[in-house]
């Protein structure tokens, strides 16, 4: 496949998904516009994810502080002041959240301070927890989603405490959910296609190898979190305004484990593979909602069981592990060459292509 | 005299590391001149490859300076280190196993960059000029050990002997002056031996380079070594050429053990 048409095919596709995802706003009901906003902000946290977690290769357990800390933000920036005297009747809210919010038109504003206070979050709780590995890091990073949840639950006059905060304006279109879904996409894929992605994967497979070729690990570790910490921020504030609530309880370490599943079943350190895994995700939840109903199976009366569907997803995770530890598309991306060769079946190496590169230019 | 030449690449003086309450390397001192490919012998748990990790920064000195090109290098971080012009490889291999031929030798152009992450996340021009210079560097480097055939393959795929070989790619790569080999003919046939023996004196030739090296094989040691040094529970017992090494009795006792000094003797 001839390099020139990639790009040019790359933009048809994303034209004809903005068609579609313009259709979809005016013409899908509610439902299907939330199911498919919720696939979306799954995509922007997963593929965020991965880039710690799969092409890094840092076991981080702490993206729902992260999220936590993007959706209070955007709660904060655009609930309207009127509806903050409203909702904070246990403490007043604290200056200057009291006195501004910012108009629909600064929506765009909100998203981008909420992962930018995230991503200072990142820095902050990189710069103790990067040093360690493994394991550590991961019960290090579950920590901090903790400390989140608990100050989030406390500090009252911010985030009015366990009650939350309602009545948050409905700013989430699919076309802002998608669109972050598919920059978030770019990004990170691009990222870890770089020379800076090749330092993350070479940290991944061998750190101590890594550190010896030149690369500086903790500045690699630092960048891949800051840049999951932004955009997991970002989610937060996507889904604060899709739901129009936030509470302690959104962000619980539960979210942490659908992103892991999501990451886990897509294949750790494609980027692609979470993003289609994210979307196969927000719509089996959905359909799955049927196994919590109860069941009535000829004789055998089953009662429903909430909370049924997690039940269902850990087990495939656990069969995910045990036979396809891989996940979907293990390291591979989804890529215009991968769904041709499953046409043409005939690869040409690296070594090749290069080679006739090089008679071309002599 | 040409002053170049004569002048050390690399100086180690009284070098000590300690784990706890064992000294794995005492009062280590040497000299090595540009140019030069230099041995480092010993029995099992010498202390050889601590005298690698102390260059290269994975372990700081307890005492000692280390000065490579006349500039300080002991306690800095390996990366930096590399960044000065000292490569390595790894006794046992410690290749970016899920990574292509190609990208492990591009890891170690990475340290070179000077596009920012913004400009490579948004594929300015400058990164797209560098990430080719990088590509054609690469794959360059590649075809002069051999391996550009193989580009595309996963390294950890790769036979034994050529995973080595890339180790070797990859950390000259980095462009260094100085290259650490830490037994380069470990696990290799004496075909495979032979072609490293070659290999190892074509490239410091090719990219003027300094070598030292760690290797059990004699053969190997005794080929293509200019000097020798011979360590010994962290301690040097002697240094010289391998003709030297080889008479000398001190060597022949801690080396190849009294029983058979005697048999060489009979």
């Amino acid at each position: 496949m001839k390099r020139e048409w990639r790009m040019p095919l790359t933009i048809l596709s994303i034209a004809i998904f903005a068609l579609f995802i313009w259709w979809a706003q005016n013409h899908l009901n509610a439902y299907y516009i939330r199911v498919l906003s919720t696939a979306a902000i799954y995509i922007v946290a997963a593929v965020a994810y991965n880039l710690i977690n799969g092409v890094t290769g840092q076991f981080s357990l702490g993206p729902n502080g992260f999220m936590a800390l993007g959706g209070f933000t955007v709660a904060l920036l655009v609930l309207p002041v009127s509806q903050k005297q409203i909702v904070y009747f246990l403490q007043p809210l604290i200056w200057p959240f009291n006195s501004f919010s910012l108009p629909q038109s600064l929506f765009i504003v909100a998203l981008l301070l909420a992962g930018i206070v995230a991503a200072i979050g990142g820095i902050i709780i990189g710069f103790p927890t990067l040093r360690l590995k493994g394991d550590y890091l991961a019960i290090a990073t579950f920590g901090f989603g903790e400390i989140i949840f608990v100050l989030a639950n406390n500090l009252i006059s911010i985030t009015n405490g366990a009650l939350g905060i309602k009545g948050i304006p409905e700013y989430s279109t699919l076309m802002w959910t998608w669109g972050w879904a598919i920059f978030s996409i770019i990004v990170v894929s691009n990222l870890a296609k770089s020379s800076y992605g090749r330092a993350m994967k070479a940290i991944r497979e061998d750190e101590i190898a890594a550190e010896a070729m030149g690369i500086n690990v903790f500045f690699h570790k630092m960048l891949a979190f800051t840049v999951s910490a932004f955009f997991a921020g970002v989610a937060g504030g996507l889904l604060a305004t899709l739901i129009t609530t936030v509470s302690p309880s959104l962000f619980m370490f539960t979210m942490t484990f659908n992103l892991l599943i999501i990451i886990v079943l897509g294949g750790l350190g494609s980027i692609t593979g979470s993003a289609i895994t994210a979307v196969l995700f927000a719509f089996l939840q959905e359909l799955l909602r049927t196994v919590e109903a109860p069941i009535q199976l000829g004789p055998i009366h089953l009662p429903g069981v909430a909370g049924m569907r997690m039940v269902v997803f850990s087990l495939l995770l656990i069969l995910a592990m045990l036979f396809y530890r891989r996940g979907l598309f293990g390291r591979k991306e989804l890529s215009w060459d991968l769904i041709l060769s499953i046409f043409e079946r005939k690869g040409e190496g690296v070594g090749t292509t290069w080679k006739k590169e090089k008679m071309k230019l002599s | 005299m040409e002053k170049g030449k004569n002048e050390a690449i690399l100086t180690m003086n009284h070098v000590t590391v300690v784990f706890g309450g064992l000294t794995a390397v005492n009062d280590f001192c040497i000299d090595i001149q540009r140019g030069e490919l230099v041995g480092l012998i010993g029995p099992n748990g010498a202390g050889k490859t601590t005298v690698f990790n102390a260059i290269t920064g994975q372990y700081i000195p307890a005492k000692g300076e280390i000065f490579f090109e006349g500039r300080e290098i002991t306690g800095l971080k390996p990366d930096r280190i590399t960044k000065y012009g000292i490569a390595r490889t790894f006794q046992n291999v410690r290749l970016f196993s899920e990574l292509s031929v190609l990208d492990n030798v591009l890891v170690s152009y990475h340290a070179r960059i000077k596009s920012s992450f913004w400009e490579a996340i948004f594929h300015t021009p400058r990164y797209l000029r560098e990430e080719r210079t990088f590509y054609n560097g690469g794959m360059e480097l590649l075809e002069r050990v051999g391996l550009a055939e193989m580009a595309g393959e996963t390294a950890g795929s790769l036979p034994y002997g050529q995973q080595r070989r890339l180790e070797i790619a990859r950390a000259l790569a980095t462009g260094p002056r100085l290259l650490l080999l830490d037994e380069p003919a470990a696990g290799m046939n004496p075909e495979e031996t032979r072609q490293l023996m070659d290999f190892i004196k074509r490239i410091r030739d090719e990219f003027g380079l300094t070598i030292l090296l760690i290797e059990h094989d004699m053969k190997v040691v005794m080929g293509i070594c200019e000097r020798i040094r011979v360590l010994d529970y962290g301690i040097s017992i002697a240094e010289g050429t391998p003709a030297e090494i080889q008479a000398n009795p001190r060597v022949i006792e801690a080396y190849l053990g009294e029983e058979e000094r005697e048999n060489a003797e009979a």
